[in-house]
Order: C-alpha cells, then sequence, then structure tokens
C-alpha cells in the first residue's frame, strides 16, 4: 500500500484540471419508413484505443492510417451497435467514411443505411462501443423522424435505449401541420385579402346605391358565417383532391386564378351589383385557393403512412389561423359599421387597394416577373 | 408565397445551426494520405506508454490478475493526471471493471474506484468508498491523504486535518506535512503553511513531482498573500523543473494574467491550444490586449463547453463560470454557474468567481455564503479580501 501512496501523493492535494473533453461519440439516426439513415462520428483517438490505427507508432494519424483501417472500422462500430425495430435486427451497410473535425479532434465519421424490414414503430438502440476500453465513454444518439427529434445518452449503465416512434410522431405531426397551416393562412396575404374584401362589407347593407349599417349583430354574424363556410368547404374539397393525387393544376395557373379572385373581391365592393351573394362567389373561388394550400402541403413533404393525418391537420390549422382572422376583424368592423370611415374610406378605398395589389400579384404571376422586392 | 418561403427559410437555416450540435465543418475525404489528423499526446516511444502497453499485454494473459489490473489503473490515472485528459480516467475505470461492480470489491480496487470518482468530482460516492476502505484497512495512508483531500476541497478544514493526522505514522513526514499545510494556507495561518512548505522543498531526496507541488503551493500562497515577487520566484523554481503539468501552468497563467502581464500569457499557451484551461486563458490574455484572436478563442470555447454539456456532465463548472463572466459578459449566467460550483467546491478560484460574478451582477446578497467562509475561517487572501470589502461597500 506504502509504494501505492507514493504514485499517488500529489495527484490529491488539489482538484485536477482536467484541459479536454472525455470521449464521446456523436451518432444521428433519421427514420423514414422502414429504412435508417446513419451518421456516426468516432474521435480518431478513441479508435485509436480500440483497435489501433498509428501503425508506424509515431504519434501522428495520418489518412493513409486510417484509410488502411476503414473495413476495421466499420467492423468495429457496427459490432457495438444494434438496432432492433420490433425484435427484427436492422440490417446496416456503410455508405462512406469521412473525417470531421470536432472542437475537441479529428473524428472517423461513419455514413451509413440500416434496412429494418418493416415500418418502424418501436426503435431500439444497443450501443457497446469503447465501455470496454474506456468506461467512461458516451454516446450521444440524435434520432430524428420527420420533423421531430429526439435526443439520448449512452453510457456504460445505460446502454439500450427504446424509442416509440409512432406515437410521438404522430403527435408531433399534428402539432407540426396545424402550425404549418395557420402560419399559411397568415403569411400568404393573398388568402387574407381575399377574406378581408369579401368580409368588409358584411357590417353593412346596400339599400339605394348607399351603404348603411347593418341593424343587428346577428345579421351580420350570419353573414360571415355564410362566407367562412363557404371558403372553408371549397378549399378543403379542393385541398383534399390535389393531395390525393386526383386532380392536378400547374402551380402558375393557381396562383394567377387565387390573384384574380382576390381582384375579383375587392371590386365585388365598389360594384355590389356585379356579385350576388357573396357566398358564392367565397365557395366559386374557394375552391381555387384550396389548390394553393395543396402545394403549400407538398412543398412541406408529406408522410406516406399519414397522409390523410397531415391532411386534416394542415386543414385544421388554416381553419384556426382563418377564424384568428376573423375573431379580430368582426367586433372591430361591427364597431365602426356607423362612421362615415369605415363606410367610405375603410370599405372603398381598402377594397380597391386590395383589387389594386391582386393586379399586380396577377401580372406577376401570370408573366413570370418580379414586382415587389423580395 | 415569398413570405412564407422566406420564413421556412429562416427556420430551416436555425434549426440546422442549433441542431447542428458540436460539429461545425462538413465531414469531408482528405486529399493527401500523408496528411496528418491527429496527433496524439502521446507516442508508442513514451516510457508511460511503454509500460502501460506491458501491464495490458500482461492482463490479456491473464484478464483475472487483480494486481495486474490495479497497477494498470494506477498508471492510467498517473498519465491522466500529467495530461490532463478524463479518457485516462475512464480507462483506468474499464480495467478495473470486473471488479468495480461486485459485492465485495478488493479494498484497493475500492480505494481506486474513489480517487476516479474524486476525479469526476463525485465528492460524495468517493467518500463513502473512503471510509469503507477505511474500515477494513484503517492504517491505509492513501485513503487518508485522498479522504482529507477531498474534505479541503469541500472546505470542511478540521476533518481534513483530521484525517491527515494519521498520515503523520502512516507516511513519509513530508506527506503528512504537505497535507496540513494546505489547509493551513486557507484557515488563518499562511504563516504557518508558508514555513512547512519551505521545509519539504528544502529537503534533500524529495522526490521532483513533489518539490514540484510544494513550490506550486508556495507561488500559490505568496501570490494570494500579495507578495508577487516571491511568487514569481516560486513559480520560476517549480517551472525549472521540468515536470510537464497542467495545474502548473494554468496557475502560472492566473498569476501572470493578475499582473496584468497577459502578454507573456500569449507567448505562453499560445503553442498548445488544445487543453481547455490553456485555451482559457489565452482567450483572457487576449481579451485584456484586445486582440483580434480573442474572438476566434471565445468561439471555439463556446464550442467546448456546449460539447462538454451535451454529454451531461459538469465537472468544468469552475472554467465556465470564468468564461461566462469575463469572456461573454453575462454576469447573472456566471453568477448561477458560480453558485452551482460553489455547492461542489470552494476553493480561492471558486469563491473569487461567485464574488466577482455578484458584483458584476449587483446581486450582492448572493456573495453571502462565501463572505461566511472568508469570515468563519480567516482566509488569507488579499484579492478575496479587496472583493469582500467592495461587496460590503455596496451594501451600505
Amino acid at each position: 500500500m506504502k509504494r501505492l501512496a507514493l504514485v499517488f501523493l500529489f495527484l490529491l492535494l488539489h482538484t485536477s484540471v482536467w484541459a479536454h473533453k472525455p470521449s464521446d461519440s456523436y451518432l444521428s439516426l433519421t427514420i423514414d419508413g422502414q429504412e435508417i439513415d446513419g451518421r456516426w462520428d468516432i474521435a480518431l483517438r478513441d479508435v485509436e484505443d480500440a483497435i489501433g490505427l498509428d501503425a508506424d507508432g509515431d504519434g501522428a494519424i495520418t489518412w493513409g492510417e486510417v484509410r488502411a483501417k476503414h473495413q476495421e472500422i466499420a467492423a468495429y462500430a457496427f459490432s457495438r451497435l444494434t438496432l432492433v425495430s420490433d425484435r427484427t435486427v436492422c440490417v446496416s451497410r456503410t455508405l462512406e467514411q469521412l473525417i470531421e473535425n470536432h472542437t475537441d479532434g479529428a473524428y472517423s465519421v461513419l455514413r451509413f443505411h440500416a434496412d429494418c424490414a418493416r415500418p418502424i414503430e418501436r426503435l431500439q438502440a444497443d450501443y457497446r462501443l469503447l465501455f470496454d476500453v474506456d468506461a467512461q465513454h458516451k454516446g450521444l444518439l440524435r434520432l430524428t423522424q420527420g420533423t421531430h427529434t429526439m435526443t439520448a445518452i449512452f453510457s456504460q449503465e445505460s446502454p439500450i435505449q427504446q424509442f416509440t416512434i409512432d406515437d410521438v410522431s404522430l403527435w408531433w405531426q399534428v402539432r407540426q401541420y396545424v402550425h404549418e397551416g395557420m402560419w399559411h393562412i397568415w403569411l400568404g396575404f393573398d388568402h387574407v385579402l381575399f377574406l378581408l374584401a369579401l368580409l368588409l362589407p358584411a357590417v353593412l347593407t346596400r339599400t339605394a346605391g348607399r351603404w348603411n349599417a347593418i341593424v343587428d349583430f346577428s345579421a351580420a354574424f350570419w353573414e360571415v358565417l355564410s362566407i367562412v363556410t363557404a371558403f372553408t368547404l371549397a378549399h378543403s374539397i379542393t385541398l383534399s383532391l390535389a393531395t390525393l393525387g386526383m386532380v392536378t393544376l400547374p402551380s402558375r395557373l393557381v396562383e394567377s386564378a387565387i390573384a384574380a379572385s382576390v381582384i375579383v373581391a375587392g371590386l365585388s365592393n365598389l360594384y355590389p351589383k356585379l356579385v350576388g351573394r357573396r357566398w358564392v362567389v367565397a365557395f366559386f373561388f374557394g375552391l381555387i385557393h384550396g389548390f394553393g394550400f395543396a402545394a403549400v402541403l407538398a412543398d412541406l413533404g408529406l408522410p406516406r403512412e399519414a397522409l390523410v393525418l397531415s391532411l386534416v391537420s394542415f386543414n385544421v390549422g388554416v381553419e384556426i389561423g382563418q377564424l384568428a382572422i376573423v375573431a379580430a376583424f368582426l367586433p372591430l368592423a361591427y364597431f365602426l359599421r356607423h362612421t362615415w370611415t369605415y363606410q367610405h374610406v375603410v370599405v372603398v378605398t381598402g377594397s380597391l387597394a386590395i383589387a389594386g395589389i391582386a393586379l399586380l400579384w396577377l401580372i406577376e404571376r401570370a408573366f413570370n416577373l418580379n414586382l415587389f422586392p423580395a | 408565397m415569398d413570405g412564407l418561403g422566406r420564413f421556412r427559410w429562416v427556420v430551416a437555416a436555425t434549426w440546422l445551426l442549433i441542431s447542428h450540435g458540436p460539429a461545425h465543418s462538413e465531414p469531408y475525404v482528405p486529399a493527401d494520405d500523408r496528411q496528418v489528423l491527429e496527433r496524439l499526446r502521446l507516442n508508442s516511444l513514451d516510457p508511460a506508454m511503454r509500460e502501460i502497453r506491458a501491464l495490458r499485454a500482461g492482463l490479456s494473459r491473464d484478464p483475472e490478475n487483480f494486481e495486474v489490473a490495479s497497477q494498470l489503473a494506477v498508471h492510467y490515472i498517473e498519465v491522466g493526471r500529467s495530461e490532463g485528459d478524463p479518457r485516462f480516467l475512464g480507462q483506468a475505470q474499464a480495467v478495473l471493471a470486473p471488479w468495480w461492480y461486485r459485492q465485495a470489491p478488493p479494498p484497493r480496487a475500492i480505494l481506486l474506484r474513489a480517487i476516479i470518482r474524486q476525479n469526476a468530482h463525485e465528492f460524495g460516492q468517493a467518500l463513502a468508498d473512503l471510509d469503507e476502505v477505511l474500515r477494513v484497512q484503517p492504517t491505509n495512508a492513501q485513503a487518508w491523504l485522498t479522504k482529507a483531500s477531498i474534505l479541503g476541497v469541500q472546505g470542511h478544514y478540521e476533518e481534513a486535518r483530521r484525517a491527515c493526522r494519521p498520515l503523520m505514522r502512516l507516511a513519509s513526514q513530508h506527506i503528512a506535512v504537505t497535507c496540513l499545510s494546505d489547509i493551513a494556507g486557507l484557515t488563518g495561518q499562511a504563516a504557518r503553511s508558508r514555513e512547512l512548505l519551505l521545509w519539504v522543498a528544502s529537503q534533500s531526496g524529495v522526490p521532483d513531482r513533489e518539490r514540484l507541488w510544494a513550490l506550486t503551493g508556495l507561488a500559490e500562497l505568496s501570490a494570494r498573500t500579495g507578495q508577487s515577487q516571491a511568487a514569481a520566484q516560486y513559480f520560476a523554481d517549480a517551472r525549472r523543473i521540468g515536470i510537464k503539468d497542467q495545474y502548473l501552468l494554468s496557475a502560472y497563467a492566473d498569476f501572470l494574467l493578475d499582473q496584468g502581464r497577459a502578454q507573456e500569457v500569449v507567448r505562453l499557451l499560445e503553442a498548445d491550444i488544445k487543453p481547455d484551461g490553456s485555451l482559457l486563458r489565452l482567450a483572457l490574455a487576449e481579451q485584456a490586449q484586445h486582440l483580434p484572436a480573442a474572438k476566434d478563442h471565445t468561439g471555439m470555447l463556446a464550442a467546448r463547453f456546449s460539447a462538454s454539456r451535451a454529454r451531461g456532465t459538469r465537472i468544468h463548472l469552475r472554467e465556465e463560470a470564468r468564461f461566462t463572466l469575463v469572456l461573454l459578459a453575462h454576469p447573472h449566467q456566471a453568477l448561477t454557474l458560480a453558485q452551482a460550483n460553489w455547492d461542489i467546491q470552494k476553493e480561492p478560484w471558486d469563491a473569487r468567481l461567485l464574488l466577482e460574478s455578484a458584483l458584476a451582477s449587483g446581486d450582492l446578497d448572493a456573495a453571502k455564503p462565501v463572505l461566511d467562509w472568508l469570515n468563519t475561517n480567516h482566509v488569507e487572501d488579499t484579492w478575496l479580501r479587496e472583493l469582500a470589502a467592495r461587496l460590503s461597500k455596496g451594501h451600505t
């Protein structure tokens, strides 16, 4: 014991200064259906400790030395990682090996692909890299599915981690698509302007060629409800048809038609005789707006397994966004409906401005120009 | 559609930035086979590595041999300390794995486990291990010494002193003296501590490493009591011994920074910025001189701290508090870190960081635990006393 004491003596009189980060590897898995795309960064220093890289023993690890051991590195790594999907072991195949510099030195990057035979619902990862060499080694996992990311840390004490892919991801998908739908209606000004143009006169009635304030709130409410319902019904129909691939229209045509619909909506307030009931306008053009929503939804990348769910979620998001606009608009308009400003400035000038902007959109979209600064 | 497109692009870019974690560049295929990707700190010709290799070979022939395993673990811990590389601690632990989780491990396995846990700042578990060892082997000098060291770091000075005492008869005299002098230096007996350390340093036949530590202790003690000329002399003597020591290098750099000699710190550290402690002090020195490199080095440190947080361990709290306070200039966050650090360890630097963050963030009450510590133990430290005075002025 005395000999041991001498070896250690001064090690203990001060807190030791740890100059480096301990050993970590970074494993990232992206799940898509039954397949996993993987990337695994393992420090060259750790690979050296595990299987030996420095062939000439000069203390410098060269690319040549690493390249010569590529097969061995992959064999070592994948003998220490088992991915199991519902009791089926996924078959991993190394795609390529690269080098990456992290904050604490160079890492070997293994890109790989794993096939789990069936769509993954529960994934179990069993990670045993390096624990027999360095008991304080940790594996930092990032698991991605669609837009959802989970993280976990493997250590000697917890080498096995389980993930339920479906439950979590479904819930996330719903949230994600609802959110996207809301944002789309708010940021896609064409839809907002179309709706506003139709709603502006909802608190007024036209008698003898003049706007007059409506008497009771319920009339305004029913008018708004009929417009919003018609618009929703119509765009839901075409959104579904387009998303399910039953009808497709060229996007330039759709975008131009949407702009045209906004012009019509704006002008209809200036020439009320032009159109009959506004809910009909809302329905007819709502069909076209639905194709526009479908294009956004297609951009988001739809999961094959949950097509209907994401479609419904996205639509719910659009409706929530729409209701928020109505909820902000209606009380304000109702409150101001008697004023000259509302009847003349807001309705007339506003409709004109909406029609004007939409005209520029139409030109821009139909002729593929860029009139608005990006 | 433009607005949405832009919005989505910004979200995607931000997500990528946040999610990419510790990796910074894209992975690549090096163009040349001769390109050096990594330099090992010890090559195969290094005597320490040679010894480790021999022991490893012995252990693979006879994996059940605890004698060989424990010797190998001791070597790993030694190398880990001198290199400042915690990987070696993990390797020591791996070597001990067959005994680590056993119901009744051999006392020496428990002792080594305690030392490894101490180094991971798991002080509570380490002390429990040591008590277990001392219950079976009350004359185990190493266990008493380790116990004294942990209790000292935790600020339990009376208990630490009690743990040093058995060393008088169980180990050589200068071990016991060094053990006691460390505590004396923090409990109002700086003069006594200096005397003891001087005695150790002047003994002939004291191993170099022990002399180095006595001189480092003297240098730090002198710096704390405002004798900077003496401190400079002891640091020079310690460095002349020629043993690579991360602790000494950091302590010397801190001394130079406090003396306003930042230029020398840059020269001292810029050649090797791999150790976090060196990079931190280099960035501090560059900031003090308004050098542009400070920005890059601060970025590198931020990446290293976030990588270390990602693995869920917090052995860098002291360094992170200092980084956050001085280089990031976020005093409120620094205070939180310094407080968390103070709960774990109570050495002069820990006290100083808590006081400085409290002052900088204007949260003067947060300094109370440190002020109590200063007064209860009669700590002699001109820097801490000055900070305490400024704090009490702020209160009135």
